[in-house]
């Protein structure tokens, strides 16, 4: 039997998960204003936009990693820091998405129209967007409880929006695909992982 | 995220040191003072000066003639030019060349050049550039993803070069072809193209006055990130196309395929001239980030052949150039 943390640590480790997830964001904070040596480089919108969809992309799978680390491993606790990476997620995909309309394109809404409609690696991202806007606003625990049963069903959403994350990756890149296809080989391990145990127990 | 890149160069030092008389033309001042006293030692000078000429990258090129042919434009910084590079020689990433061409040795550096011409053979770098006087030419330059420079280069007329091997009337076409050497060019160990990398030109393309062989930047030598030690230079067409630390020019009478066309020819084309008007597959190439502009920079737009229809767009009459893309 392993004992759980007290709340006191819990506590403590969230503020330390907390900060260390705010990182990048500090550094690219620090990097706009190149201070400390830190800097976007010649192009630093496609920069920004670059980092903070990576971050997006990295958070997204973290918060998929929770729950097959804890049915493994056993500490239930690590459930607890799931709705903070998720969220985590869902903030840097939104810079991500505010980098792209507000200095990208300037809310230049025909060509943003344009885009979205035109270039399939956009439509992907903007349709993902859109399903982890509601994972977002109910994650909550009062929405949690009124959800109930429900809440469940909606936060599945989660799988395909990681799923057309990594597709939205893949499909701008050049030639080089070595990154997406690290980000798509930890996808598919996370699922799988659930795959297998649902196949094991499928009364749950 | 990056660090800053440490040598900082400031584009008024650059400039400033192009118009000091260099060492070549001080030796040559003094070697008339001391014409027929010493002239067994000015030889020896001679000697020691070829060696001193190597091209060193961010040696400067002396005096270099300006052109009509420049954009009034103000220049990227030269550290912009240096730092934000496609090479994928060096890597994918932007800033890779700039880390990983570092140690590149550009010394000795040889051309072979072959095909359908009378001179074909192997010349060594300083005699290509006997072909021609080194000319500034301050060029727009747009990449296929969308981002443009200004860049001030160092070049010859490539219609000079080219005239030197006297290509003959089974010459249709010009192949240029990049060094392939992997223990030089550590990313050609993966296979990310299929190297070496190859870009053509029709010989008429090829022998238009705008196209030059670039071999500096900012009145240097071409710092290696940037393809030294020579590299081509097609402004009005996408960057791609403008093929970097050439080996090999072959002239051909078919039409070479160019090695992002081998590699994704519904994306790119043999002709790759700069036209908003069509786009890439997956993106649009109606505007173009002008680097530089900051993070509130507007987009700009594109403009058809980059600017330089009154000189080539004649090249392209009754050629369509949706479907020649
Ligand atoms: C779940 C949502 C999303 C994720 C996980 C995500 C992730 C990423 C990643 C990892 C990259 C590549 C970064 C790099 O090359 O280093 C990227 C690029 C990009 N994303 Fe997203 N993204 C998402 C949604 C969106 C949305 C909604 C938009 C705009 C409507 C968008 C627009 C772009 C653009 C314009 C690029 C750059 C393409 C280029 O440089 O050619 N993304 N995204």
């Amino acid at each position: 039997m392993r004992r759980a943390p007290s709340n006191a640590t819990l506590r403590a480790l969230k503020v330390m998960v907390f900060a260390a997830a705010l990182l990048p964001a500090v550094f690219l904070v620090l990097a706009t204003f190149e201070i400390g040596g830190q800097s976007l480089g010649a192009n630093p919108i496609e920069e920004l936009l670059h980092e903070a969809g990576e971050w997006g992309l990295r958070f997204l799978l973290i918060t998929l990693a929770v729950t097959p680390l804890r049915r493994i491993s056993g500490l239930n606790w690590l459930v607890r820091f799931r709705r903070m990476l998720g969220l985590f997620a869902f903030f840097y995909i939104s810079v991500h998405f505010l980098v792209y309309a507000l200095l990208d394109q300037r809310l230049a809404l025909g060509p943003i129209f344009e885009d979205i409609v035109e270039r399939p690696y956009i439509t992907l991202g903007i349709v993902a967007l859109l399903m982890l806007i509601p994972l977002a606003l109910t994650s909550t625990k009062g929405m949690m409880r009124r959800l109930g049963r429900r809440w469940q069903a909606l936060h599945r959403l989660v799988y395909p929006a990681a799923i057309l994350g990594v597709w939205h990756f893949w499909w701008q890149v050049k030639e080089d695909i070595r990154e997406p296809v690290i980000y798509a080989v930890i996808l598919a391990v996370l699922l799988g992982i659930r795959l297998f145990y649902r196949l094991r127990s499928p009364a749950r | 995220m990056r660090y800053k890149p440490t040598e900082k160069i400031l584009a008024s030092e650059i400039t400033d040191e192009a118009d000091y008389l260099n060492r070549r033309e001080f030796l040559k001042l003094a070697g008339i003072a001391t014409a027929g006293a010493l002239v067994s030692s000015a030889c020896q000078a001679d000697v020691a000066e070829a060696v001193a000429e190597r091209p060193i990258p961010g040696r400067s090129l002396g005096k270099v003639a300006k052109s009509d042919f420049s954009t009034t434009a103000k220049p990227n910084s030269y550290e912009d030019i240096t730092t934000y590079n496609n090479f994928y020689e060096f890597g994918t990433g932007k800033s890779d060349p700039h880390r990983n061409a570092k140690d590149f040795v550009t010394e000795p550096w040889t051309v072979t050049v072959d095909g359908e011409c009378d001179k074909p053979g192997t010349y060594d770098f300083d005699e290509l550039l006997r072909a021609s006087a080194l000319e500034e030419r301050i060029y727009r330059l747009r990449c296929v993803e969308a981002w443009s420079m200004i860049i001030p280069w160092v070049g010859i007329p490539m219609a000079n070069l080219l005239k030197r091997f006297e290509p003959n009337s089974r010459a249709r076409f010009v192949r240029f072809v990049t060094l392939y050497d992997p223990t030089r060019m550590p990313a050609q160990r993966r296979p990310i193209l299929d190297w070496p990398y190859i870009e053509g030109l029709t010989i008429a393309e090829a022998m238009n006055p705008l196209t030059i062989m670039a071999v500096g930047l900012y009145g240097k030598v071409l710092p290696n990130q940037n393809g030294a030690p020579l590299r081509l230079i097609v402004p009005w067409k996408y960057g791609f196309k403008s093929i970097k630390s050439i080996v090999r020019i072959q002239f051909t009478e078919k039409q070479p395929i160019n090695t992002w066309q081998a590699s994704a020819p519904h994306e790119y084309g043999f002709y790759a001239n700069v036209n908003p008007e069509v786009d890439h597959p997956r993106w649009s190439q109606a505007r173009e980030r002008r680097i530089g502009t900051g993070l509130f920079g507007e987009k700009i737009p594109t403009q058809m052949f980059n600017g330089y229809g009154e000189h080539v767009a004649h090249l392209y009459s009754g050629l369509d150039l949706a479907k020649h893309y």
